[in-house]
């Protein structure tokens, strides 16, 4: 259950980034998830909420945006989105490629605060 | 009150990431090679790295080992018998092994001492993806007991590995394991990758991964002093 560990390190971010800019409260955390990131986003949902609990983050909503896996193909030279991550070669053309230039993503895009 | 949208995009485990980036260009400066093996509980990390000591050691090669255990000091004691340096983390539950960690176990040691640092991670196919350890080569180890669909189930880990290596290969006939689709399974998931076939119990294929290392921490080495060479032209 390495979801806590991970909204842990969320919350801390978060808090820390809404601390700087002299928020007294954040309302929404927008996180950016890759499939790929290995992280269960039912699992860090929850795990968000007791993370955040006694901090600025308390009560705020946590809002995933899901972000499918893309590979470069060198055969095609184009950046394509994998059918299946059991499968790590070209949709169109079979080529094998794990160049994944999308997919593991674990970053919080923007907190929604609010200033006194 | 003001409610406004704050721009953040950083990442989460960006903490993590800094430091494992601090520990990597450490251990090249030291010319260590760091090594995190990942598996499965069961697979023969333990085993596989008492032999790979034991031979190191014999090579003329200085090594030392971290050892992440949930609760026990059962896997420490066993690779102290080779007489290599070793420390343990008793993670307490957590399943995986962090940076701060590392760095924290590796404060008695003088880095440009030793030739490689093996780290054997909690035993999960999962939780140790996301967390880089400034390891140089990530190791992931799947035994010929296990079923040669893991790679399809666990992409992630497999994913992020640098070689597999499928241990308990003497057992391969009587547990009917398919080779072949075994290779298949690996590189459908991560195209490519070196793949070695090991039993430390019978003593086969461990002349390979051993040269493997080995070759791998001189490539170390050579990067690094090109690299310097290149700063100082």
């Amino acid at each position: 259950m390495h979801e806590l560990s991970i909204a842990n390190s969320l919350v801390e971010t978060a808090a820390e980034a809404a601390c700087d800019a002299g928020a007294s409260k954040v309302t929404v955390v927008h996180l950016r998830l890759g499939l790929m990131a290995g992280v269960v986003k039912s699992s860090l949902e929850f795990c968000f909420e007791l993370a955040a609990q006694d901090t600025l983050l308390e009560g705020s909503r946590l809002e995933i945006e899901q972000l499918p896996v893309e590979i470069y193909c060198p055969a095609c030279q184009e950046v394509l989105e994998l059918a299946s991550v059991q499968w790590f070669h070209c949709p169109r053309c079979d080529t094998p490629s794990d160049d994944i230039r999308q997919g593991k993503e674990l970053e919080i895009e923007s907190l929604e605060i609010e200033t006194e | 009150m003001k409610p406004r949208i704050l721009e953040v995009r950083t990442k989460v485990l960006k903490k993590n990431d800094e430091l494992a980036r601090q520990l990597r260009s450490d251990f090249s400066a030291a010319g260590v090679l760091a090594i995190n093996l990942v598996s499965s509980p069961g697979t023969g990390k333990t085993t596989l790295l008492e032999s790979t000591l034991g031979r190191l050691k014999q090579a003329g090669e200085r090594c030392v080992a971290i050892v992440g255990d949930l609760a026990t000091d059962n896997d420490a004691r066993r690779l102290a018998r080779s007489g290599v340096p070793v420390r343990q983390i008793e993670t307490g539950g957590c399943c995986h092994l962090e940076a701060d960690m590392i760095r924290d176990n590796l404060a008695e040691w003088k880095l440009t001492d030793y030739d490689y640092l093996f780290i054997e991670n909690v035993g999960n196919l999962v939780c140790p993806t996301s967390w880089d350890l400034g390891e140089a080569l990530r190791v992931v180890l799947l035994s010929v007991t296990e079923g040669e669909d893991k790679p399809l189930k666990y992409p992630g880990l497999f994913n992020t590995a640098d070689v597999a290596v499928v241990t308990k290969i003497d057992l391969a006939i009587p547990c009917e394991f398919d080779r072949q689709a075994a290779h298949d399974n690996i590189h459908a998931v991560r195209p490519g990758m070196p793949i070695l076939e090991t039993s430390a119990k019978a003593e086969t294929g461990m002349k390979s991964w051993i040269e493997y290392l080995q070759q791998q921490r001189d490539q170390l080495k050579a990067r690094y002093e090109a690299d310097r060479a290149l700063r100082q032209a």
